[in-house]
């Protein structure tokens, strides 16, 4: 018997495809944000509110993923921005040759921005490197306050996490400042901010924030 | 709900490094699982026993090493083992440790009899 070492990603296919889909992105000074939640969490809404505030000479394009139905796409391609479903057919992930083969028909020299909707779920996207330059996880008010606790995972990998629905912490048991504690000892150095897509409060500290990321990303090209 | 698909990149890449060892039969397969990266252990197992029944690589085993968080303090370096979500570091106090290790979902090495 013999030991043969290997020392390699498990992914490495989709760390491969990934790394390549980074490369490209630098190369077009673009920013590409992943959005991660739980189903019902509001990544829909929230992108619907951000691609009707952004500066319209901000280049745009969404990637949307789900498991079935092109109805997210529908929602958000009124805004005028180029968007694509990707349908996983029952995958329960995004992955990065799902997001490299969507890419096809558009030139990113083009785009400044690329938002990709990840598939409703805390645990599997966060496995999934997708090339994008921060993972943005949404958590919600009508959710439990211990889940950066039950799915460390997503939220140590998560640069920033958006407290979604704050408009109705007057009418839930949701504690924010616990939330966002919880969330601190998964990760300490963790962003944070708190929006309501219905009220539009925080909307502006948002896009703020994705204008200075974007910023960041052109200088450093 | 993914591991089926980690499990089957576990089994490409035993595939592809059988490949290298045409006289020898590749036994085991160790991977190190880190408890951040966001992967159920027994459902790695279950999904990899699902995958190799009843083909040539029925019998091959997965030995999974489950890999603990471990912070380091920035300011007096000491390393711990996070345990209970606290991140404090235990010697100094500082709140805002760095995760060392604990995401990993590596291959460690695969075993061959030759």
């Amino acid at each position: 018997m013999s030991r043969v070492e290997v020392e390699k990603k498990v992914l490495n296919e989709n760390q491969m495809v990934a790394e390549q889909l980074r490369k490209r992105y630098r190369q077009s000074g673009l920013l590409c944000i992943n959005l991660i939640s739980a189903p019902g969490s509001g990544k829909t809404l929230l992108l619907e509110k951000t691609l009707e505030r952004i500066d319209k000479s901000v280049r745009v394009a969404v990637l949307t993923g789900d498991l079935q139905t092109e109805n997210d796409a529908q929602r958000l391609a009124k805004f005028g921005f180029p968007v694509k479903q990707i349908v996983t057919g029952g995958t329960c992930h995004l992955d990065a040759r799902m997001v490299e083969k969507h890419l096809v028909d558009w030139n990113l020299d083009e785009l400044d921005l690329l938002i990709v909707e990840n598939v409703g779920n805390l645990v599997c996207p966060s496995s999934y490197d997708l090339g994008e330059d921060a993972k943005i996880v949404l958590l919600s008010t009508t959710e439990g306050e211990d889940k950066p606790l039950k799915y460390p995972s997503i939220f140590f990998k998560s640069e920033l996490m958006v407290l979604t629905k704050i408009d109705l912490l007057p009418y839930v048991p949701f504690k924010a400042d616990v939330a966002k504690e919880n969330a601190r000892r998964v990760h300490p150095r963790m962003e944070i901010l708190e929006v309501s897509s219905t009220t539009g409060e925080g909307l502006d500290v948002w896009m703020n924030w994705l204008e200075a990321r974007r910023k960041t990303k052109q200088t450093v090209r | 709900m993914h591991e089926l698909g980690i499990a089957s990149s576990i089994l490409e890449t035993v595939i592809k490094e059988a490949e290298r060892h045409p006289e020898g039969r590749i036994t085991k397969v160790r991977v190190r699982v880190g408890e951040l990266s966001g992967v159920d252990v027994e459902a790695l197992q279950f999904g990899f026993e699902c995958i190799v029944k009843e083909t040539e690589w029925e019998g091959l085993v997965l030995e999974v090493e489950s890999i603990p968080r471990v912070q380091k303090c920035p300011k007096c370096w000491k390393e711990f083992r996070m345990a209970d979500f606290d991140p404090q570091c235990p010697q100094c106090g500082e709140f805002v440790t760095e995760c060392i290790s604990g995401d990993e979902l590596n291959i460690a090495y695969m075993e061959v009899d030759e």
